[in-house]
Formats: structure tokens, C-alpha cells, sequence
């Protein structure tokens, strides 16, 4: 976590994997028989873990840390799927289609995310992710300052954690 | 997507380097902005009393002490709570105690010592009404900045964070309004500062979960 905050891809891939790992074995012994949200949810605090990865304190141990953002992601999922089970029956058929494990890790179409941010952020976004220019190649492709294309990279990243967290809603 | 997908995205648009943020500084910060603001603001309307005289009366200082010190209560715990994994610390709990009680054993003492007729004078002063209410008014201001900054950190215990946001808040608005009230008796002090300040933790309970919410 320590080489992840000072920037390091490689050990933020391998942190946010191995995390993955224990992640799904944390929810999975917590939501029994509900496949698809454990999925939704691993990936849930994956991006609450990166996105408040500043919010770690180097001096104390990593784990408390990570559990507790878990745990959070786990009590607001009750406290939503709880809002949930008093919609109208109309959610019937929504609500039973989560419990297939396959639609629950295609839901979240990465494409139609992408189609809702605003075009300039949409495009640095595919150039970085998809096919795979670097950051200053990206930042000239759109005529902006590598700096100007982080940020607006990070506001894109933001924009998808809010959007991924409101479709749970 | 799938899981692997969304760590491989996540690590090719964002790998940026961050620099981990200390809590308290920018608690602090929000703290004092709001602290400006409702100084302002009491300035502007209510006015402040003179303040050269009542620095030499030892109840100006019994009143400014014990609201800073709930501030300080409310502080300590929301630096912790601000992140995850930290439990509230007892140090902050027992700051806010002993403030409590050494506030009441002065209330006792000087309620105890007045002739039975004027008792109720040293409780209820001539603002009674009025102090809790303002606290908490007053206290407005720091609240908005202090929930502006818990957003960029990560509270996971919404409800705690938002009473000791609220607690930090009100301690500072007492103080804040400490420099236009004139009561000077312990026991309207520990009976409508306490009100007004535990009004602001109560608020803040209620509306942590909704506003802090990530």
C-alpha cells in the first residue's frame, strides 16, 4: 500500500488483486448464496480502497484500514438491499435477476459507463484504457497539459465510482 | 466487468501518486473557517460585549474553557473517525467527562452557596431562552465546513463522525457566542451551553449518515 500511494502501478495492481482475493472471501462468507452481490460488492471496495488509498496512514497497520472500509461497503449494502425490499412489486423481476451471477459480472458494461461521461473525459479514457496510449500521448491527442489530463482522468474515475455505486441504488 | 477488468482499468487511467493526508490539520482548517464566519456573523448582529473588561472576569474564562475544551473533545474523535479503521480514542472521552463534571461541581457549589430566592436566577440568567438556540445557529457555519471536509476523507461510523463533527462545531460556536454572552453563573452555563452544544451533536448524529455518505 505504501509503494501504491507513492505512485507505483505494479504493486497497485498486484495490492488491489490480492485484495480482490480476500475481499470475495470476506463478503462470500457474509452473503451466502447471493453470488452476484459479492461480486458487485468486491468491486465495490476495490474502488472505495483506491479511491480513498490517501486516507491511509502509513504508520498503522494496513489491515484495520482495509477491513473497515469493507465492512462499511457491507453495512450500506444491507442498509439499500433493506431500502430495497420495501419497493413496489414492480422490482420483483429486477430484484430476482440479480441472483444470476453471470448478469451480475457483465452488468456493469464498461463501455455504457463510459458513454455517460462527458466527451472530452470519454475520449482520454479510451485513449489511456483501451488502446493503450500513454498519458502524455493521450494529454496531446486532446490538446491538453499532461497535468490538465490527470485531472480530468481523476475526475472521470470519480465520475464512474459515482455512477457504478448509484446503479446499486 | 469483471472484477480483474475494473483493477486494470483503475490501475491504467489512476496510479498517481498520493501523499497521505493528515486529518486533523485539515479538521483544524474547516474548524477555523467556520469559526471566522460565525464571528462575523455575531459581530454583525448580536455585536460582541467589551472585551478588555470581561478579560480580567474569571467566568468569561470558566465559559470560553469549557466550551474549547468540548471542541477539543470533539476534535480528538473526529480526527480518528475521519478514517477508517480507528477506534474513537479514549483520551477525547475523557477530555469531554472531566470537562462536564468540573462544569457541574461549579454549578453545584455556586447553586448551593446562593440564598434559596435567587437560585433560579443563577439557572436561567436572563437569556435562557435565547443561548441554546444561538449555539446552535452559530455553530452552522463550522458544521457546512467540517462535513465538506469529512467528504474528502472516509468516515466509515457515519453517525458517530457526524456527533463529533457536531460536537466539534458547537464547541466552537460557544465559544464563538461566549464573546457576546454576559451570563457569568456556573449553573446557566452547564445548563444551556451543555444544551446548546449536545442540540449540535445530537443534529449531527441525524444528519451523518445522510450527508457523509460514500
Amino acid at each position: 500500500m505504501i509503494a501504491t500511494q507513492a505512485g507505483d502501478a505494479g504493486a497497485q495492481s498486484r495490492l488491489l488483486t490480492l485484495l480482490a482475493g480476500h475481499l470475495r472471501g470476506y463478503f462470500g462468507r457474509r452473503l451466502a448464496g447471493r453470488p452476484a452481490d459479492v461480486e458487485d460488492l468486491v468491486q465495490e471496495a476495490l474502488l472505495a480502497i483506491h479511491m480513498k488509498r490517501a486516507t491511509f496512514d502509513p504508520r498503522l497497520a494496513f489491515t484495520p484500514w482495509a477491513l473497515a472500509i469493507a465492512r462499511y461497503k457491507l453495512i450500506d449494502h444491507f442498509r439499500r438491499r433493506g431500502a430495497r425490499l420495501t419497493l413496489p412489486l414492480d422490482d420483483a423481476g429486477e430484484l430476482l435477476a440479480e441472483d444470476n451471477p453471470e448478469e451480475g459480472a457483465v452488468r456493469r458494461d464498461i463501455a455504457a459507463l463510459l458513454g455517460r461521461l462527458p466527451a472530452r473525459q470519454r475520449a482520454l479514457m479510451a485513449d489511456v484504457k483501451l488502446t493503450g496510449h500513454s498519458m502524455e500521448e493521450a494529454a496531446a491527442r486532446a490538446g491538453m497539459s499532461v497535468t490538465a489530463a490527470k485531472v480530468a482522468i481523476h475526475r472521470a474515475m470519480k465520475r464512474l465510482m459515482k455512477e457504478v455505486a448509484d446503479e446499486d441504488l | 466487468m469483471k472484477t480483474s477488468e475494473l483493477i486494470a482499468l483503475m490501475t491504467a487511467v489512476d496510479s498517481s501518486p498520493v501523499s497521505p493526508i493528515s486529518p486533523g490539520r485539515r479538521l483544524a482548517m474547516a474548524g477555523l473557517l467556520g469559526v471566522i464566519v460565525a464571528l462575523a456573523a455575531l459581530a454583525l448582529t448580536l455585536g460582541l460585549q467589551p472585551l478588555a473588561a470581561a478579560a480580567h472576569a474569571s467566568w468569561f474564562w470558566m465559559k470560553a474553557g469549557y466550551s474549547l475544551s468540548m471542541a477539543v473533545c470533539g476534535l480528538l474523535l473526529l480526527r480518528r473517525l475521519a478514517r477508517p479503521g480507528a477506534a474513537p480514542g479514549w483520551a477525547a472521552i475523557i477530555i469531554g467527562v472531566l470537562a462536564l463534571a468540573a462544569m457541574a461541581m461549579m454549578a453545584a457549589h455556586a447553586s448551593m452557596r446562593a440564598p434559596a430566592d435567587h437560585r433560579g436566577a443563577l439557572w436561567l440568567g436572563q437569556t435562557w431562552r435565547m443561548c441554546s438556540w444561538r449555539i446552535v445557529l452559530l455553530a452552522i457555519p463550522t458544521f457546512a465546513a467540517l462535513i465538506f471536509a469529512l467528504r474528502r476523507l472516509a468516515p466509515t461510523r457515519l453517525a458517530l463522525a457526524g456527533a463529533a463533527a457536531g460536537l466539534l462545531a458547537g464547541g466552537l460556536s460557544a465559544a464563538v457566542y461566549g464573546l457576546y454572552c454576559r451570563e457569568s453563573a456556573a449553573p446557566f452555563v452547564v445548563a444551556w451551553y451543555s444544551l446548546g452544544m449536545a442540540a449540535c451533536a445530537f443534529v449531527g448524529a441525524l444528519l451523518g449518515p445522510r450527508l457523509l455518505r460514500w
